[in-house]
């Protein structure tokens, strides 16, 4: 017989349960990793080197917001490490202006890069894939041209207190990840602009019948990207103390990483923020941890693969068993 | 003892439990050589478990099976085809990428040392296609092929082990009535070599037509099983659900609502080059209007014209104002909804949950202040429209993905009322629903023009349109070729004009 849904504790009742199903498993992942950098080496677990991971994963952290939108919709923007070079040479060339028109005009030029791959990936219907990797050349490329391949310098106190001072006893960097991370989760979470993003990367047709601007959200959602990584570039510019034509180079595997270990599936319409967030965390606390630990570089790389490939193995299998 | 008196499969008391839900309950089974036996059953009955265990994908809970006289517990599918069973999916196992001899020879090619002979494949998958006569190219790529043409390619492959034993899970859902007649030539011949045939099929004209025994099974229970002669498609139905079905078809509403106020849409020379010429109708409130026609004929893409999804020349109008959608969005305000044709495809996100696909067509109606979704609007709309079509699950966050295709083309009805719409277009309402959820969204259909909307219905199946609408248009090569309403909605009336031989 038909059983009555229970309009609201049906879903109160389970939250718990379904949010340790949810995250349970990645949660498990980055309380281990620390358990064991913890027993290899005491500093680890400090306040300071805790702050620490925090800083250094900020810009992944940020970027892998902006990616996260995008892989829901069931696309990938390559692009993303190359718009925080151009971010971080348009600030420092810009600050000539002063601090807040250099800031502006910076997640101006994220906007755009963005809305380009928007645009290209929508309206000339080209798989995100080959537009973001002809845009990853193309930006990476305009870096260069203003200096000639050279670094600009930044000296202006504003831009570098982002990466260096503090705000109530915490650095502001930690800050910038905080609120935009309760700004993409409420987006995502709470509004209709988020409801819309599920329902086209779970099904664009559906999504299409439905109403659904899907070329507008399209748009949207890689302006948003955009915007994410220039901030991401104005971050990485300020703990340089300059804009160099070489940063951010692969941090778009990084922020994929860093999504798809939080649980998005790349087919789309599946993932989270909290889901992203702890994905960036747990990079960050291997980074840290390995570096701490004076792992050459090569070997940290074969370890970073390994740990994204199992992680993802038992979050696929853990949402079989589910089905 | 006589051929036909001899069993070839048989099952008794077997029973399959997938954790604590029990799939099947005490299946029985006698097949014959050289007879159609048909198995017939609502979706979720439990005829594809039952097919599972036959060809070794899963081993039964309890229960005994012999084939030939010897028991029979296949571990596998290849141990099943070697046994002498043969299996034609219902969902289509060909690889686009590769010929049609390659398909029908995959995993048994004619091969040395690892290297497989080219000329050897084609030849035997030649003759294999000649001997079944079946209308298809060995060398053409079967991404090439129409849906129906790979369909009969499958059953091909399916037969190209020696089988004593020929599964077939409803192999004519996609073929047109000739390429079906085809394939009903090759039961023939199969039948006449003494090959047993298990039939599965919703198709109950076609049912009574080919079987030679008919078993009925419900819920997971054997129910019983029939020869063709002794029953009727009534009976055959009543015993299906478990229920009798005097009315499958609720009576229109005396008397005939709606006809007599004024149009609600009004359709004058609708035109889009290539797909359909100067359609022109009208609507009114509470009225069922049906649209017949053939595949091909141009009915769904003058509905995805009217819903904003396809341009076109012509005049649309609401309650007598002129309007022109641009897209879905438009026609959505515009109070028009659209129950698309299929359900996995356009209707919904399979992967979110049931109040998510309820609500995706009437967003704005749940937008709060500053965008924010209002969640405790959405659930009570969507709790409100479960329990009026009676959909069947215990809560709003089951994804859509698990639900029974009846209970999924219900929600795609609930996502649609939910915009409240004034005209109601179906495309295909009850495809790949089973008999008794078929019956229920009758049931809405009627309720809702009772209400005042007015519903626009494609189908294709005949007895469908005539039993609901009040009026139907009948198109043809992209035109409607005749309107007809009262006593000249006859089965033979429609289907002439349909067909052309009528104008």
């Amino acid at each position: 017989m038909t059983q009555t849904p229970d309009p609201i504790t049906a879903s109160q009742g389970h939250r718990l349960r379904a949010l340790m199903l949810q995250y349970g498993g990645i949660l498990l992942a980055l309380v281990l990793l620390c358990v064991i950098f913890t027993a290899l080496n005491g500093r680890f677990m400090t306040v300071a080197n805790l702050t620490n991971i925090l800083q250094q994963v900020a810009v992944v952290a940020i970027a892998a917001f902006g990616m996260t939108w995008v892989i829901l919709l069931g696309e990938i923007d390559l692009s993303i490490g190359s718009i925080i070079a151009v971010a971080g040479m348009v600030g420092a060339l810009a600050l000539g202006f002063g601090f807040v028109p250099a800031l502006l005009l910076t997640l101006a030029a994220g906007a755009l890069m963005g809305a380009i791959n928007g645009v290209l990936t929508a309206k000339l219907m080209l798989p995100s894939f080959i537009v973001t990797v002809a845009t990853m050349g193309i930006y990476r490329g305009l870096v260069s041209l203003p200096t000639n391949g050279a670094p600009a310098m930044i000296a202006d106190p504003a831009w570098l207190a982002i990466g260096a001072g503090t705000f109530l006893g915490l650095p502001i960097i930690i800050w910038i990840v905080l609120v935009l991370f309760v700004f993409n989760h409420i987006l995502l979470s709470r509004t209709t602009f988020g409801r819309r993003t599920y329902l086209t990367g779970g099904n664009r047709e559906a999504a299409l019948y439905s109403g659904i601007k899907v070329d507008r959200l399209k748009i949207a959602i890689f302006t948003l990207s955009g915007v994410m990584a220039a901030v991401a570039g104005i971050l990485l510019s300020s703990r340089l103390y300059s804009a160099q034509t070489n940063a951010g180079m692969s941090y778009e595997l990084d922020a994929i990483a860093a999504a798809v270990l939080g649980g998005t599936s790349l087919a789309g319409g599946v993932g989270t923020m909290v889901g992203t967030l702890i994905g960036a965390l747990i990079i960050g606390v291997m980074n840290n941890g390995m570096n701490m630990l004076s792992v050459p570089y090569f070997y940290q790389l074969i370890v970073k693969g390994l740990v994204i490939l199992i992680a993802v193995w038992l979050d696929v299998r853990a949402k079989q068993r589910r089905a | 003892m006589s051929e036909a008196d001899r069993t070839v499969l048989s099952m008794r008391d077997v029973k399959k439990n997938f954790g604590p839900v029990a799939a099947l309950k005490n299946m029985r089974l006698e097949v014959r050589p050289g007879r159609v036996h048909t198995i017939l059953g609502e979706n979720g009955a439990g005829k594809s478990t039952l097919m599972k265990i036959l060809v070794g994908v899963h081993p039964p809970t309890e229960g005994r099976m012999e084939l030939d006289g010897q028991p029979y517990l296949p571990q596998n599918p290849t141990e099943a085809s070697q046994r002498g069973l043969a299996i034609v999916f219902q969902e289509l196992s060909l690889c686009n990428n590769l010929s049609v001899a390659e398909n029908i020879m995959a995993t048994h090619e004619p091969a040395r040392y690892g290297f497989i002979n080219d000329r050897k494949l084609r030849q035997q998958a030649a003759e294999l296609v000649a001997n079944l006569g079946l209308p298809v190219n060995v060398d053409a790529k079967v991404g090439q092929l129409s849906i129906a043409q790979r369909q009969l390619v499958e059953i091909a492959k399916g037969l190209s082990h020696p089988a004593k034993v020929l599964i077939l899970d409803e192999p004519t859902s996609s073929l047109s009535d000739s390429e079906a007649e085809i394939l009903f030539g090759i039961i023939a011949r199969l039948k006449a070599r003494g090959t047993a045939i298990i039939y599965i099929s919703h198709r109950m004209e076609e049912i009574m037509r080919l079987s030679d025994d008919i078993t009925v099974i419900r819920d997971g229970e054997y129910v019983t099983t029939r020869a063709r002669e002794d029953t009727t498609i009534e009976e055959l139905i009543a015993l299906m659900v478990g229920r009798r079905m005097d009315e499958i078809y609720p009576p229109a509403l005396e008397p005939l609502p709606g006809l007599s106020t004024a149009p609600v849409l009004q359709v004058s020379g609708l035109t889009r080059a290539g797909e359909f010429d100067d359609v022109t109708f009208d609507l009114c409130p509470g009225e069922i209007h049906g649209f017949f026609g053939l595949v091909g004929s141009g009915r769904s893409e003058v509905m995805s014209a009217l819903f904003g999804m396809r341009e076109a020349q012509g005049e649309i109008r609401v309650d007598g104002r002129a309007v022109r959608f641009r897209n879905a969005a438009d026609a959505i305000k515009a109070g028009i909804g659209f129950v698309t044709e299929n359900r996995k495809e356009e209707g919904l996100v399979l992967g979110a949950a049931l109040r998510t696909n309820i609500s995706a067509a009437a967003i704005p109606a749940f937008t709060g202040r500053a965008g924010f979704m209002n969640f405790g609007a959405e659930r009570r709309a969507a709790l409100a429209e479960v329990q009026r079509l009676a959909i069947r699950t215990n809560s709003l966050d089951t994804l859509a993905g698990t639900l029974s295709g009846g209970n999924q083309q219900k929600v795609v009805l609930a996502k649609w009322l939910l915009t409240r719409p004034r005209v109601l277009i179906l495309d295909e309402p009850t495809r790949g629903v089973d008999v008794g959820a078929k019956f229920e969204i009758y049931r809405i259909i009627r309720q809702l023009a009772s209400e005042g909307t007015a519903i626009l219905m494609v189908s294709s199946e005949l007895p469908e349109v005539l039993g609901l609408a009040d009026r139907v248009s009948i198109m043809a090569g992209g035109r409607i070729t005749a309107t007809v309403a009262g006593t000249d909605l006859t089965p033979e009336r429609v289907m002439a004009y349909a067909t052309g031989t009528l104008k």
